[in-house]
């Protein structure tokens, strides 16, 4: 009965959308890293710059798409870091990826601590605003569900053909699949694995970025500590939910906003009987759960965590 | 560029590796330090005069190596397995809420007994939050690494649950933090007036018998041999989901500890703010190490000096202590780079 209301509720919807862009982002950004063969485990700390970059740009006196461009190339700037100890020099992938969460984390808190010593409250900015798409937006139902959201939630939501295009209709992305299953092959063409892999883990996380970025200009107005909570780990679980396609990350996303959704709109329900801790414990668990669910015919890409020595014998 | 495995490592090319990587996170330090327009000199100095510079200063840096060794310990036998134990965190509290759920009155014993039960039952704890996590893996092949991860965002949350409901101090004016741990399950301070507890010993004595272990036991061996060459080590006759299950108890346990530690030693009381980071500061510990117990003590100290000396520099200048946190992620990253340093040889085509 009540699940039903909540169901039928235009709010849930939205709340689903606005909830799943963040992870969009940053399971399409991991997404590119691990397809090219790179477990990029500093998603959480990019995330984190990518919040404050943003937040730092429009604070500054930017607009509001100079600082996703800006948290863009503050992600890409770990991103680098991260394939030159990975992808150049072959280094352990999750010691890297945890050494550059730590690194971009801290950098970024001490930016903000730094800056502004004395305030004990996030100093706030205009955030987007929400741009009703003309016609649509005043249909009964999916109008105020799906197009009164801002325009990075839009984004958001056209990266997804955006990088299912890339990957498999382009000599790039055909580049970056094989990267990731028998960069051999690739080098075989002529094609330099090192440039390659170190470009898509670029650009991953420079997506990534732009989804920690919209926490701070599109779904909240501030930069608070803490604010990832987790996301980047959740992306993680979602890459392997999304067996590395693209169109199924963007089905694993909503399904998980879809749940967090409704486990706030059911912590308003039920929420005298279970204590609120046990709602907000379902994303991680659930999270777990979908990894469980696709454990046994994961298709992982098959270089993935494999260092490519160049002239080295596999 | 081509990497040469070294057949040997000279003693003093290994050591280059740490030392490099307190090198570099001095030098990124410096350039935060002089970003801020304060003195690089004078930061430096009250950092150093912070965190040793006094008895009680020294005593507060190894009050928070205690939890950093236990940490560390449990990132290095966890790596060396290759088993990416990054629940850490999670598994201190769990050790440190189970620990709080027995010494709070549950029962009554004499105080020897008393902490040994409670370290006996946070061991116990977070030896348990591991063992999910091990299952996934060996079983389902799930990766440790996002499911230990994201268990400690499960627990924590339990943890705040427990504080604010079953095991909430009805004397406590509101705060949301346990009953005090019975005097008897106490560990004394170790020296008058001071944080430093008994809990060094044990963390001490974890290190070295972790030490033993690993190089004269044949579950160490296991261990090694596993974290190695995977593959090499089954056709020895080392069984993998074994020797992993052992190593996840081990992890968890020393993680479990640290979290004992924490409440029987330093607090007093559970409070959801009981580590800052010990779980994830741990790693960059056994890293510094290169996964070595006795050098974990040593790193955990190092590490504990950095942040203490941090925390005094930031109340005398304009430096935020965040500054810390800096140093010991970019440690981790340059040690990484002195660690394969100090294995191959780097020579061109």
């Amino acid at each position: 009965m009540d699940i039903l209301e909540i169901l039928f509720g235009a709010s849930f919807w939205a709340a689903t959308v606005r909830i799943a862009c963040p992870l969009l982002f940053a399971t399409l950004g991991e997404l590119i890293c691990e397809r090219a063969g790179v477990l990029n485990l500093g998603i959480e700390g990019i995330m984190t710059a990518g919040a404050m970059s943003g937040w730092l740009w429009v604070y500054q006196g930017g607009d509001l798409w100079g600082a996703v461009a800006f948290a863009a190339c503050v992600g890409a700037a770990f991103g680098l870091l991260h394939a030159a100890f990975t992808v150049s020099l072959g280094l352990s992938q999750h010691v890297t990826g945890i050494g550059v969460t730590l690194l971009a984390s801290s950098l970024a808190y001490f930016v903000v601590k730094m800056l502004l010593p004395e305030s004990t409250t996030p100093p706030k900015i205009e955030p987007f605003a929400i741009w009703a798409v003309p016609v649509l937006a005043d249909l009964p139902f999916v109008g105020s569900a799906f197009f009164r959201h801002t325009p990075l939630t839009y984004a958001a939501f056209l990266v997804v053909p955006l990088v299912a295009y890339v990957l498999y209709r382009t000599p790039w992305g055909l580049a970056v699949r094989i990267a990731g299953d028998n960069p051999v092959a690739l080098e075989a063409q002529g094609i330099d694995v090192i440039r390659l892999r170190t470009l898509a883990v670029m650009l991953g996380s420079a997506l990534m970025a732009v989804g920690g970025a919209y926490l701070t200009i599109s779904a909240f107005d501030a930069f608070y500590f803490g604010m990832v909570n987790g996301r980047g780990w959740i992306a993680v679980a979602l890459v392997v939910f999304a067996s590395w396609r693209p169109g199924k990350a963007l089905l694993g996303a909503l399904l998980f906003a879809g749940l967090d959704a409704f486990q706030v709109r059911l912590q308003q329900q039920v929420g005298a009987f279970i204590p609120y801790q046990f709602f907000l414990m379902l994303p991680y668990v659930l999270s777990i759960v979908a990894m469980v669910i696709v454990a046994r015919k994961a298709a992982y890409p098959k270089a993935l965590l494999k260092p490519y020595r160049r002239g080295e014998r596999l | 560029m081509r990497l040469e495995l070294r057949e040997s490592t000279p003693w003093w090319l290994a050591l280059a590796a740490p030392v490099l990587a307190i090198t570099l996170s001095l030098l990124l330090a410096c350039v935060l330090i002089v970003w801020t327009g304060e003195s690089v000199v004078a930061a430096l100095r009250l950092m150093l005069t912070g965190a040793f510079g006094t008895t009680f200063a020294a005593t507060e840096t190894l009050a928070r190596a205690i939890p950093l060794t236990l940490t560390g310990l449990a990132a290095g036998i966890a790596f060396r397995a290759r088993f990416f134990n990054i629940g850490a965190e999670g598994q201190l509290y769990a050790g440190a809420l189970a620990a709080t759920a027995v010494g709070t009155g549950l029962v009554a014993l004499p105080a020897p007994l008393m902490v040994t039960t409670l370290f006996v039952v946070g061991a116990a704890a977070g030896a348990l939050a591991l063992v999910p996590s091990w299952f996934l893996k060996t079983r389902l092949g799930v990766d440790e690494v996002v499911t230990t991860l994201l268990l400690n965002f499960v627990i924590l949350l339990l943890v705040g649950y427990a504080l604010e409901g079953p095991m909430k101090d009805p004397m406590a004016m509101g705060w949301p933090q346990s009953a005090p741990i019975v005097d008897a399950g106490l560990l004394p301070p170790l020296i008058e007036r001071t944080r430093l507890h008994a809990g060094l010993w044990v963390a001490i004595g974890a290190a070295a018998l972790l030490w033993l272990a690993l190089r004269y036991s044949p579950f160490g061996f296991a261990v090694r041999a596993l974290g190695l060459n995977a593959d090499a080590a089954r056709h020895a006759g080392i069984r993998p989901t074994r020797t992993l299950f052992g190593v996840a108890l081990a992890s968890g346990a020393l993680a479990g500890m640290a979290g004992v530690s924490e409440v029987a030693g330093l607090k007093g009381y559970l409070t959801l703010d009981l580590s800052p980071g010990f779980g994830y500061t741990g790693i960059a510990v056994a890293m510094l190490a290169d996964l070595h117990p006795l050098g974990i003590v040593l790193s955990a100290i190092f590490l504990a000096g950095i942040t203490v000396g941090a925390d005094s520099m930031s109340r005398a200048l304009d430096v935020p202590s965040y500054i810390a946190d800096v140093m010991v992620a970019s440690a981790v990253l340059a040690v990484l780079v002195g660690l394969m340093l100090a294995r191959y040889r780097v020579r061109r085509h």
